[in-house]
């Protein structure tokens, strides 16, 4: 069986879902959004290399490489705001962050 | 001179009013409520004086007396206010009697413009003054019941720290009336109509510190604003039907109304029966005509000189001189005049009844004069309207006479009005005695005396009218005058007759000063006086030359009259001499009699004694639905309905949208997260279906 664009399209749909379902389905931890959120950019990264691949077009791969950066300095910004919610509220469990309760 | 006449009151209203308010300045100089302007009409009441006066004033013990005994000193400037007013007063009676003299005698008839009031497209209404024999007469009589009424309340009023209002009052109603009486249009006489039911308001709640003084005055204004709805009405339809509020061009135009008709609610109505019956309607309201006849009584709560003047002289009988000065329309109008003469003749035998059993000496005079002016009524209802007139003209002297009487005797009693608590008063007081004697000989229709002339003349004409309720009216005249006869006669008796009832306000009790007994005086004289030497100009040969064309008599009616039979013309004097013996027997010889017959007949007494239940039956038919009514529009028309759905509702709803709309924003991460994916998901489908299925 030859692995096809449609398995890495598969891929990519399924680790998107993961992602998505990770931000809701979590009741935990903050971090564990952050981190289905980078999942949900990988899925997206896993689409760009694909279709990159597939169609022979390289501007695909820079692209992914732009959003691995994008995504890092993200993660890093994310955490440090967590890092400083930490120390200011003493929680960080999701329950406990609806300061922007109506 | 006809503008001194009619302006010269004014004045002494408005030097009133200002020394009413610089004397309540005066006692309250702290008072910064107490606006210093003259008022124009001479009502502005002194608002913060009155709070003193409320808060001092103890309640008397007899409710329903009068009550005025000196709490507090008499106002500034009380002596000035009399004699400016009596004064002015007494000037325009004398310039009354010469302009009676010059129109009636001289037929120097006068129509003066004043200035114009209201011009608005077709509405043209000036004020201006109608002189004519008509106006003539009635400018004598308000103007000398006036006057006297003045110089009697000196003496009456002497203990009241009020007294500048009071004449002040007195000086301004007596404006309106002129007003009224001179009126060239129908706006004037309605607005002299409204300023004498203003001033009728304001006296008989001059007292107002009394719970019952106040409902009086508020239950007259408001029975007179029904009929001044009709009256209102009856202007509108017939400025509607000619184009016009003059009374000229009203006679002009009313011959060509004939047959015409106005629809009123889809029913087509004779246009001149309905107008004049609208008007009618509102001579009935401010003459006290049966079925709006509630508040004269109950007016009597008033100072006893403003029951003589305006509730038995001149203001009730302003309706009567309405109808007198619409002759021409009234003449048109058959059906209306049936209708007229029918309301008088129920009101004449109605309120005489009544009058039988009251014990209040005020209330049976009252219903004496309630009685009376049916008569009148029934005068101008036969087309009779001079004969009206003179009966108007003798009965403001003798009515008058007795207001003024009984409140000598009421003076004299220390304000008790009971005549069960009197008793041989004529060895006290002779002079009032002799001058009531006098003012019931009038009334009853004694011969010789004024009421004798017109009463008879009023009763013939009743008899010889072609009018459908004549004959019902000339039984029913015939039987009250023996009813009158008979209660005034028990009025006299009990009275000043028999023994003293209340030893106390017996011993005390004394004759009336001087201020008060010249007009009892005066008007005792006129009593005799205004009969015979006047008979021919108002119910004689006399009438055409007299009248001219003031008013348009019914063809004939004064021939007839002369040709009545003998045995009818002494029905009245038949009717009075039975009523004057059953009286003495009751009353002098046999006293046990009248409680007898009143605890065997205990029905009839109590349905007399309680004025034929009208209080009571509009109490239940008007007033209690009425509030009724106003509870539940307060209740649910406003509270329920305007409040819930307006204001208290839509603010209600926004509170409740907001709070449910708040709940949206929870402030989880996820949940917004959620919302924009949803967002987000919507978005891309719509591109792709919307957009892309292009």
């Amino acid at each position: 069986m030859t692995i096809g664009l449609g398995h890495y399209l598969a891929v990519g749909a399924i680790l998107f879902t993961l992602g998505i379902l990770g931000i809701f389905l979590n009741r935990k931890n903050i971090i564990v959004i952050l981190m289905s959120i980078e999942l949900i950019l990988l899925a997206v990264n896993v689409n760009l290399v694909a279709f990159s691949t597939f169609l022979g077009d390289i501007v695909g791969q820079v692209f992914a490489l732009l959003v691995l950066t994008v995504a890092a300095a993200e993660a890093a910004i994310g955490l440090a705001v967590l890092v400083v919610y930490f120390r200011n509220r003493g929680s960080i469990a999701v329950e406990d962050v609806n300061l922007m309760k109506g | 001179m006809y503008q001194a006449i009619v302006f010269l009151p004014l004045l002494g209203a408005i030097v009133a009013a200002i020394i009413s308010l610089v004397g309540a300045h005066a006692r309250c100089p702290s008072g910064d409520t107490v606006e210093h302007h003259g008022d124009a009409h001479g009502h502005g009441t002194t608002d913060a004086a009155g709070v003193i006066h409320a808060s001092t004033h103890e309640p008397d013990e007899h409710g329903d007396h009068d009550d005025h005994h000196a709490v507090e000193p008499a106002a500034v400037g009380s002596r000035a206010a009399e004699l400016i007013t009596t004064g002015l007063l007494f000037v325009t009676a004398v310039l009354s009697w010469i302009s009676f003299v010059d129109v009636g005698f001289l037929h120097h008839d006068a129509r003066i413009a004043l200035f114009p009031w209201i011009t608005s497209g077709e509405l043209q209404v000036a004020w201006s003054l109608r002189i004519d024999t008509l106006t003539a007469v009635m400018l004598v009589v308000v103007t000398t019941v006036s006057s006297l009424v003045h110089l009697y309340s000196i003496g009456y009023m002497d203990e009241d720290p009020y007294r500048p209002r009071f004449f002040g009052y007195l000086s301004m109603f007596t404006f309106a009336m002129l007003m009224l009486v001179t009126a060239d249009n129908l706006v004037q006489l309605f607005f002299g109509w409204e300023g004498v039911g203003l001033a009728s308001y304001l006296l008989i709640g001059f007292w107002y510190q009394k719970p019952s003084a106040n409902a009086a005055a508020i239950k007259a204004f408001i029975v007179n604003r029904i009929g001044d709805f009709g009256f209102a009405l009856g202007i509108f339809a017939a400025f509607m039907m000619i184009g016009s509020v003059d009374l000229e061009t009203i006679f002009a135009g009313a011959p060509g109304l004939t047959g015409k008709t106005i629809t009123l609610f889809a029913w087509n109505v004779d246009a001149l029966t309905l107008i004049c019956l609208f008007l009618f309607m509102g001579a009935m309201g401010k003459s006290a005509q049966f079925l709006l006849h509630t508040w004269l009584p109950d007016a009597m709560e008033g100072p006893t000189p403003v029951s003589a003047l305006i509730h038995a002289a001149t203001m009730v009988t302003a309706g009567v001189f309405m109808v007198a000065r619409l002759s021409p329309l009234f003449e048109l109008a058959p059906t209306a005049q049936t209708f007229v003469m029918f309301i008088g003749a129920t009101t004449a035998f109605f309120a005489a009844t009544i009058g039988l059993v009251q014990n209040d000496i005020k209330r049976i005079v009252a219903y004496s004069t309630c009685s009376q002016l049916g008569y009148m009524f029934v005068a101008m209802g036969a087309g009779a309207y001079s004969v009206g007139m003179f009966h108007l003209f003798t009965h403001a002297f003798f009515k008058a006479l007795l207001f003024l009487g009984s409140g000598s005797v009421i003076y004299a009693m220390h304000h008790e009005q009971d005549i069960r608590m009197m008793g041989g008063l004529w060895r006290k007081i002779p002079f009032t005695f002799a001058v009531m004697c006098v003012g019931t000989l009038a009334l009853t229709g004694f011969p010789l005396f004024a009421g004798n002339f017109s009463k008879d003349a009023i009763i013939e004409s009743a008899y010889v009218s072609h009018n459908p309720a004549a004959t019902y009216a000339f039984i029913l005249t015939v039987v009250s005058a023996g009813l009158t006869a008979f209660y005034s006669w028990r009025l006299i008796f009990k009275t000043f007759f028999g023994e003293p009832h209340d030893q106390e306000h017996y011993e005390a009790a004394h004759e009336s000063p001087l201020w008060m007994l010249i007009p009892l005086f005066v008007l005792a004289a006129g009593s005799i006086l205004s009969g015979f030497p006047f008979k021919e100009l108002f119910a004689g040969n006399g009438v055409e030359e007299f009248f001219r064309d003031s008013v348009k008599m019914h063809p004939h009616i004064i021939e007839e009259m002369e040709q009545i039979p003998l045995a009818i013309k002494s029905l009245p004097f038949l009717m009075m001499s039975i009523g004057l013996v059953i009286s003495i027997i009751f009353y002098i010889q046999r006293p046990y009699i009248p409680e007898e017959l009143a605890e065997q007949q205990p029905m009839l007494y109590q349905f007399l004694l309680n004025k034929w239940y009208f209080d009571e039956l509009y109490d239940l038919i008007f007033v209690r639905p009425t509030k009724r009514i106003g509870y539940f529009l307060w209740k649910y028309g406003d509270g329920w309905l305007i409040d819930g759905f307006g204001p208290d509702g839509v603010s209600a709803r926004v509170l409740d949208v907001t709070r449910n709309v708040v709940k949206i924003q929870t402030g989880y991460l996820y949940h917004y997260a959620f919302a924009m994916l949803i967002g987000a998901a919507g978005l891309i489908t719509w591109f792709m279906f919307g957009f892309g299925g292009q």
